[in-house]
């Protein structure tokens, strides 16, 4: 049996607390009037951050081409009077500062739910291939997966304060805004706030009927006779991978592409898909290395380390794969109402888009190609931490454009709600880890895994 | 090195009792037989399908593509159908050989060599028509980065036609060393085996003097793996790049960028749907059913329904998404998918692709031999519809009503379709008569941890 220790969860708490702390710096420090935007930007200016910014405030022409103020008509028709132009880009800069912390709290909340669900999918495959490798870590991964309810709870509850106008993260929740966009109108049919919150309950409802299923299964598995609970749980997890092939798709585009409402591609689904499960296995290397270390898996070997870090490395390709097939198809035709969103973030987000390569691709291609080094445990870790923060990166690409524009920053608010939601994904994780044997005992394939040599 | 442990609840992927020697009597034996009248009454269909097939390549290139039934608004149909539809199939043998390799799937020893067989002949049919669809096909070689006389005139890389090109080359020529490398050991079997003094001679040749020591071994086992980590990146990145063709363009219901991971789905899809196809066939007539067992074709059937749910789901997404792009020219392109004058070969495609995988869902149906054989038929006929539905119905209705138009085949884009079948049929044939069509020495590898003897005496062996 595993025990939390006390450094750990009193770690978990620090950060939680710091956490807290960083994003109440946030709300407390957004404005509540377009003249109070205006001062910020200016006197950020003027202390010499932020080039772009200045740039962009004194370039108003330059604001007809921000995407952004299509997405904002009542700016757009100030756009017809000179005069009016000032005030309405206040307006606008105003609602991105309110955003600042609403999406700074809302990337954290989705990266981290986004891992147990990578997780989640990871183990339904380990069940339905019938792996012989892995059963040794499927209670890491449960317990990686009991975030779920928490972190589903979490996100539930942004939805439901964003349906009541608490931010404005999600334009067309906003019915002056939707009464005069005509593109948004004819999406309302699914895009609408009483449909979205009955799909976002849909599917965390499933995905966590799933896992408490599944976990209860593969529990009942270790005490039982004979393998009844080992074939039905092989059954859910099979049906569950056809359910979440679906939902994971609409939820990419409820969740995140929803957020650039005038845009769409249809590749997007399984471009977050990809993100989800190479965060997901990197976690699963990272927690399995950790128990390691303290002695805890003792019959995890080198082999299921490599094993992980394969698939990381693996992974990593396919994400670069299938972000660039998204970007070179979207750059090559360059038709006008899809590029506009690679042209806000090559402008705007230049280090962010391209960095998150580098640290999502070339270092892991780097560092992951040599077999040996897949077995070194602490290289793991390391690559481990840039592909999780490159994948942080790619959710803040995503949500960050279509939020707050050119006002971003990674600064306090950003690092609190990471350092908060990582505070209590460590906390739930570790808790549930304590609380069953970490090796399964009667799963027909833990032999073969315990035996496993690469 | 795989553990020596494997579960009891692994069913064995060879049956009947073989030992090492079985295995290389029963793999020699189409080898060292002689032709029965069945295969050269399927040989002469084939080689007539090929002829004809040549013929009609002939009156193109000597009349002009104007024999085909392209017009100004539908400038690729079965041309590009078919040469999509072949790299597709071409992808499975790729797949079985390396990604399976790379997952460790032990099943797949039983199968590899003929599904590179059926990659190899099936990237050759591909292959014709990129040149025989050019209006001078004479002047391909300019496609070729050559310096040369026009003050060194070279080719625009931006073009996806282009990388095709690169795309195809490659993979057919890592294809063919990944095979060949694969078949050493065999060839060296079948030429220790060979009496006859001009089989000898060939084999021998064919072997490269592969005498399997023990650091041969290591560094063959270091190649196949470094290959199919090439490998697999490569079959995901040629049919992406085929799905390029279309997904780099304008033209509504081709720009999308689902193309690439949805085309290499399909691909695999329908390329397992061919090999299911053959090999259904071959372990009936090399007699195979010891190492092509039902288990086999279970798991080939399993892969074809989850791809074709893949399928299934892209297709529903980029209905999803033409809806709500609410870009009227995308939504239109579906209606007319669905509605317009080709509504019978979406629906088609719709039933074959999608509907007909999702009955493997029921053991009974994916361990039937019979149903397997009809359903990946099934699956090849809505794959090639695939193509040509996303080809020709985005191209007779785009953005001007004025030059819409239709599309209908002559006998010369039939008779060239037909040719290459023929002439796949031709190689296969052919190779299944002189090739060792089972990876023996993999075979041998996995006979004492999944043979059924030796499954049996563990379990003996117990209490």
């Amino acid at each position: 049996m595993y025990t939390f220790s006390n450094r750990l969860k009193i770690g978990a708490i620090v950060l939680m607390a710091l956490g807290i702390l960083g994003m109440g710096v946030g709300f407390v420090s957004v404005p509540s009037t377009p003249e109070e935007a205006r001062a910020m930007v200016t006197a950020h200016d003027d202390d010499g951050h932020g080039g772009t910014h200045a740039e962009e405030s004194e370039h108003p022409a330059a604001a007809g081409e921000h995407p952004d103020a299509a997405e904002h008509p009542a700016e757009e028709a100030g756009h017809a009077a000179e005069s009016e132009h000032g005030a309405s880009h206040d307006e606008h800069l105003m609602h991105q500062l309110q955003n600042r912390p609403w999406s700074a709290l809302y990337v954290a909340a989705f990266f981290f739910f986004m891992i147990s669900l990578g997780v989640l999918a990871f183990y339904a495959i380990q069940r339905a291939s019938q792996a012989g490798w892995s059963p040794l870590l499927f209670r890491v991964m449960e317990g990686i997966t009991s975030y779920l309810v928490p972190g589903g709870i979490v996100i539930f509850v942004i939805f439901i304060l964003s349906v009541m106008h608490f931010n404005h993260l999600f334009l067309w929740m906003d019915p002056e805004v939707v009464a005069e966009d005509k593109l948004i109108q004819g999406k309302a049919g699914y895009l609408n706030p009483t449909f979205f919150l009955i799909r976002a309950a849909v599917f965390l409802g499933g995905w966590i009927l799933y896992r408490e299923v599944s976990r209860r299964l593969s529990l009942a598995q270790d005490e039982a006779e004979d393998n009844k609970n080992f074939v039905k749980n092989f059954r859910w997890s099979a049906g569950f991978l056809v359910f979440y092939l679906v939902t994971e798709s609409m939820m990419s585009w409820d969740w995140i592409m929803s957020i650039d409402p005038h845009w769409f591609s249809t590749l997007f689904g399984w471009y977050v898909f990809a993100s989800m499960m190479v965060s997901g296995i990197t976690v699963i290397a990272m927690v399995t290395i950790y128990l390691k270390s303290k002695g805890y898996l003792p019959d995890v070997n080198d082999s299921h380390i490599h094993d992980l870090a394969k698939f990381m490395f693996g992974f990593s390709i396919f994400w670069t794969y299938l972000w660039f097939s998204q970007f070179m198809l979207i750059w090559y035709a360059n038709i006008p109402e899809e590029v506009t969103y690679f042209v806000t973030r090559i402008e705007d987000y230049k280090l962010p888009f391209f960095g998150m390569v580098a640290m999502n691709f070339v270092f892991p291609l780097l560092v992951l190609m040599n077999s040996d080094y897949k077995r070194v445990n602490w290289f793991v870790i390391m690559a481990g931490i840039v592909i999780l923060a490159g994948h942080y990166i790619d959710v803040f690409n995503m949500v960050m454009p279509g939020t707050v524009g050119d006002q971003w920053f990674i600064g306090i608010p950003e690092l609190g709600a990471v350092c908060f939601f990582a505070g209590i994904f460590i906390l739930w994780v570790f808790r549930s880890l304590t609380k069953v044997p970490l090796q399964p005992k009667r799963n027909p394939f833990i032999e073969e895994s315990r035996h496993f040599h690469y | 090195m795989a553990s020596h442990y494997e579960a009891p609840i692994r069913k064995p992927l060879v049956i009947g009792d073989k030992d090492y020697h079985d295995v290389s009597v029963d793999i020699a034996a189409p080898i060292e037989g002689r032709a029965n009248r069945q295969w050269w009454i399927v040989f002469s269909i084939a080689l007539a399908a090929l002829l004809w097939g040549i013929g009609a390549i002939i009156y193109t290139i000597s009349t002009g593509i104007g024999t085909w039934g392209l017009n100004k608004t539908v400038n690729w149909a079965w041309d590009i159908t078919n040469f999509v539809w072949w790299v597709g199939i071409g992808h499975a043998g790729t797949l079985i050989s390396a990604v399976l390799l790379l997952f460790r799937q032990k099943w797949r020893m039983a199968i590899n060599r003929s599904a590179e067989a059926m990659t190899i002949f099936s990237v050759i049919q591909a292959g014709l028509f990129p040149i025989i669809h050019m209006g001078r096909p004479w002047l391909a070689y300019w496609v070729v980065p050559i310096p040369n006389q026009f003050g060194s005139l070279w080719v625009n890389f931006n073009s996806p036609l282009l990388w095709d090109v690169f795309a195809i080359s490659t993979y057919l020529s890592v294809s063919l060393v990944f095979w060949w490398t694969g078949l050493l050991p065999d060839f060296a079997m079948i030429r220790d085996r060979a009496v006859k003094p001009f089989q000898k001679k060939i084999y021998s040749l064919v072997s490269f003097g592969w005498t399997g020591r023990a650091k041969d071994w290591q560094r063959f086992e270091e190649v196949s793996l470094v290959l199919a980590g090439l490998a697999t990146p490569l079959v995901l990145s040629v049919h992406t790049i085929v799905s390029f063709d279309f997904a780099t363009s304008v033209i509504p219901g081709w720009h999308t960028t689902i193309f690439p991971p949805y085309f290499v789905a399909g691909a695999i899809f329908s390329g397992f749907a061919m090999v299911q196809t053959l090999l259904i066939i071959m372990r009936k007539v090399s007699n195979l059913e010891a190492y092509i067992t039902v288990q086999h074709i279970e798991l080939m059937n399993i892969i074809i329904m989850v791809t074709g749910s893949i399928v299934g789901c892209a297709y529903i997404t980029e209905l999803f998404i033409a809806w709500y792009s609410g870009v009227e020219y995308e939504q239109y392109a579906f209606l007319n998918r669905a509605t317009g004058p080709y509504w019978w070969a979406y629906l088609l495609m719709m039933s074959c692709n999608v509907v007909s995988p999702q009955v493997m869902w029921f053991k009974k149906i994916r361990t039937s031999i019979v149903i397997s054989f009809v359903i990946s038929i099934v699956v090849n006929i809505g794959m090639w519809f695939e193509r040509f539905v996303i080809i020709v119905t985005s191209l007779h209705r785009d953005y001007l009503p004025s030059s819409w138009t239709m599309f209908s085949p002559t006998f010369v884009d039939i008779g060239i379709f037909i040719g290459t079948i023929g002439f796949f049929f031709v190689l296969f044939l052919l190779y299944a008569r002189t090739f060792p069509v089972i990876a023996q020495a993999e075979v041998k590898s996995i006979l004492k941890s999944s043979g059924s003897k030796y499954k049996k005496l563990r379990d003996a062996s117990k209490p």
